[in-house]
């Protein structure tokens, strides 16, 4: 993996995302006092770029005790900034590395409607085959129409088997006899495609919960993985989403994906304050190569408009 | 911790109530609060700033402080900016007026909900306009975007563009244009690939569409949940293809209003349609006062009474309503009335839409009350005798035992099932004697065995 060609496409696609946050800092602070209203302004700012009142006003409360009534110019400010969200996200830049132990490592992809959990799947299969891994894909999402064949070519473009079953078969039965299969053929990983479900829809949750019970029958320390796709687009609402999926299916990390867009992915700060849960890649495009893991520093580096970041 | 814009706002103007004459820095810390649950509902920071603004010079002022009653003008004026800053009041409907075919370009980033949202379309203006319409899908990005299409086509019983492999976006275009004006159609779909608004080539691509098309309609299609990126978005579609109407997706989630505020101020091209669920017919129309009166946890009353007049059976609601008048009410009525709820839909989604229920809404989330549970309910009264529903009072012990084994629960839920039937009777009395004008002034609060409504009896406003 061309680790250059990640960082200039994320920071091509953040640049112009952190456009506005950029500028914001260079009209506010270039040679400011760092008073009350420069603060405000400050945090709105982080406001604007979706990280949330939350970890804006932690933000804001740092650069109160250290800095406050200094001379600061516009540099020394996104350098402290992008240091804070650094600290917030050290923690949480954990890549996915399946257990050899598990035959196969069963992965359950869950999230709401059309964050990116099919193509999330087809580029980690694609990742993984390249490392020599076998991956059996599960057509999970019986719902969407055409979610199967969808999934289906991923699967050829990763040379990966793709299980699949009846428009609105319940998809639990068949993780199932995924899971029986994967096992026999000694599948190094099984990824389990989900319908799209709004977290506040229980019935539909409840469905989820079916199918990690039914895996648990087999074996009973499955899912190994439960990853929830987030869209970067997303304000705060994703909260309310990693709350939800946490608390229903035990979520064990996040995937971000569109962050090739102008959304700034600012949430994740906020996300990895309020749950520290590992955020194990994040989606770059629309090409197999496109799924990268998540780096915290130059993420954070990125976020602030810093050119100068380390590769 | 995220708090729906409704909870947050019904807050405020709680403390606001409660005063008898209104400062200015009632106004201010007010505002204050409304300007973080905005900026927490991701509404654009500088559409809050502008909404803010207006809000403040039209409270702060003799209007206010003279009023009678403060708290309501304040709420009032929020209330008004709300609905003017989401578009004024009355829905906007589609602009189907051109020679047939129609061409309506649906564009969006990915995963916004545009292929769904076109496949709902197709239904709504076969079945509410009696058009006949095509469905195109010009997506050759995603993998199976197109067969998506065509079985949501078939799905809503409307036509679609047969696929040709390897045609490119722009071809697919013409000959969608072109089936249509040979064919007869009066309108074409045309459901474009999801696209970043900074893919300049992709953008470029979209504005050739546009060109060679012609629409009258290019609906910028837009995830509810969006956060502050709306209005980047939004601008950058607006510039690129010169948006003519917005439809928020995802309205059933519990991120309510935020991009919708951001998405009009910018563009200012009207919300035409929102998308409230996952199946073809859950699509409606954007009523900008019904969404803020939702937004300040004024309840969409009715959204309510239209949804019901849809779905429920005018006969038999009148005979329950003529059995609640006489008090003759009994346990077969209470399963009809089962029935008629769950075909409204969901629970939540009903109670979403009453005024003062905001609170309530979170205690029943707590409780785990859904669907299911109503169709358990409904299967323990089928587990009665005819004589048992009719007069429930001789429903004991050894019946209840029958009744439990019959429907699969146990006696608790009959238990629970009878006594839930007791407290609607007894608010079927409380109705009847408050009548319809007090149930319209106190709201549910009125309905609710003492002290136990809705926030502690508080009153809507």
């Amino acid at each position: 993996m061309a680790i250059s060609g990640f960082f200039s496409r994320l920071k091509q696609g953040l640049s112009r995302s952190t456009q506005k946050l950029t500028e914001g800092f260079t009209t506010v602070f270039q040679k400011r006092r760092l008073d009350d209203a420069a603060l405000e302004e400050l945090e709105e700012r982080l406001i604007a770029a979706d990280l949330g009142t939350a970890v804006a006003a932690r933000v804001i409360g740092n650069f109160r005790r250290t800095r406050f009534g200094k001379e600061v110019t516009d540099p020394e400010i996104r350098s402290a900034l992008a240091e804070e969200i650094a600290a917030i996200l050290a923690p949480v830049a954990q890549p996915f590395i399946p257990d050899p132990a598990h035959r196969p490592h069963v992965v359950l992809m869950v999230g709401v409607n059309g964050t990116g959990k099919t193509t999330t799947i087809g580029k980690l299969a694609h990742g993984l085959a390249a490392e020599g891994k076998r991956c059996v894909l599960v057509a999970g999402d019986t719902f969407r129409a055409a979610a199967v064949e969808q999934l289906q070519v991923w699967g050829q473009r990763a040379g990966a088997p793709v299980i699949a079953g009846a428009q609105d078969a319940d998809p639990a039965g068949l993780a199932f006899d995924a899971l029986s299969r994967a096992r026999a053929e000694g599948a190094d990983l099984l990824l389990i495609d989900t319908a799209g479900r709004l977290h506040n829809k229980a019935a539909l949750m409840e469905e989820l919960r079916k199918i990690i019970r039914v895996l648990r029958k087999q074996d009973a320390s499955a899912p190994h993985s439960v990853l929830l796709v987030l869209d970067a687009t997303t304000g705060q609402n994703a909260l309310a989403q990693v709350r939800v999926f946490k608390e229903m299916v035990e979520v064990t990390g996040l995937v971000v994906t569109k962050l090739d867009g102008s959304a700034r992915g600012g949430v994740v700060v906020a996300l990895a304050e309020a749950f520290g849960l590992p955020v194990h890649a994040v989606g770059v495009g629309e090409q197999a190569g496109d799924l990268r893991p998540f780096q915290a520093a130059d993420f954070a580096r990125s976020l602030v408009g810093l050119e100068d970041a380390p590769v | 911790m995220f708090e729906a814009l409704s909870d947050r706002l019904s807050g405020v103007f709680e403390g606001l109530r409660k005063r008898g004459a209104l400062s200015e820095q009632d106004v201010s810390e007010a505002l204050r609060e409304v300007r973080l649950a905005l900026l927490d509902a991701d509404v654009a920071l500088d559409v809050v700033r502008d909404f803010i603004a207006k809000v403040r010079e039209r409270a702060v002022g003799a209007e206010v402080l003279r009023s009678v009653t403060p708290g309501q003008q304040v709420v009032k004026i929020v209330n008004d900016c709300l609905v003017d800053a989401l578009g004024g009041s009355g829905a906007v409907g589609l602009d189907l007026n051109a020679p047939a075919p129609v061409a309506i370009l649906m564009v969006g980033l990915q995963g916004s909900g545009k292929t769904t949202t076109s496949g709902k379309l197709g239904l709504r203006l076969r079945d509410k306009s009696r058009r006949k319409v095509l469905l195109a899908s010009l997506d050759t990005q995603r993998p199976a975007a197109q067969l998506q299409l065509e079985q949501l086509a078939q799905r809503a019983g409307v036509a679609s563009l047969p696929i040709i492999a390897g045609q490119r976006p722009l071809d697919i275009a013409a000959r969608a244009m072109d089936t249509g004006r040979r064919e007869g159609y009066d309108i074409v779909i045309l459901d474009t690939a999801g696209r970043l608004s900074i893919d300049l080539a992709l953008m470029e691509e979209v504005r050739a569409i546009r060109a060679a098309t012609n629409p009258v309609e290019t609906l910028l299609v837009v995830d509810a949940m969006t956060g502050q990126d709306a209005v980047v978005t939004a601008r950058s579609f607006n510039e690129a293809v010169g948006v003519t109407g917005i439809v928020m997706t995802r309205m059933d989630g519990d991120a309510r209003g935020g991009a919708a505020l951001s998405m009009r101020a910018v563009t200012g091209a009207p919300i035409k349609l929102v998308g409230v669920g996952e199946k073809l017919d859950a699509l409606e129309d954007f009523h900008p006062e019904r969404v803020a009166g939702r937004i300040l946890g004024m309840g969409d009353i009715v959204g309510l009474v239209e949804r019901a007049t849809e779905t429920i059976d005018q006969e038999e609601a009148e005979k329950l309503a003529r059995k609640m008048a006489k008090g003759t009410f009994d346990l077969d009525d209470f399963a009809s009335q089962l029935r008629q709820i769950t075909k409204m839909g969901s629970l939540s989604g009903i109670l979403g839409m009453l005024p003062g229920v905001g609170k309530l809404k979170a205690q029943i989330a707590d409780a785990n009350i859904n669907t299911k549970m109503i169709h358990r309910q409904a299967a323990i009264i089928s587990s009665m005798t005819k004589a048992e529903r009719r007069t429930p009072d001789i429903i004991k012990a050894s019946r209840k035992k029958r009744i439990a084994a019959g429907s699969g629960v146990s006696v608790q839920d009959v238990n629970r099932l009878l006594k839930q039937f007791d407290d609607m009777s007894t608010m079927m009395k409380r109705m009847n004697k408050l009548g319809q004008k007090g149930l319209m002034r106190q709201g549910l609060a009125a309905l609710m065995p003492g002290g136990r409504g809705p926030a502690g009896g508080r009153r809507p406003f």
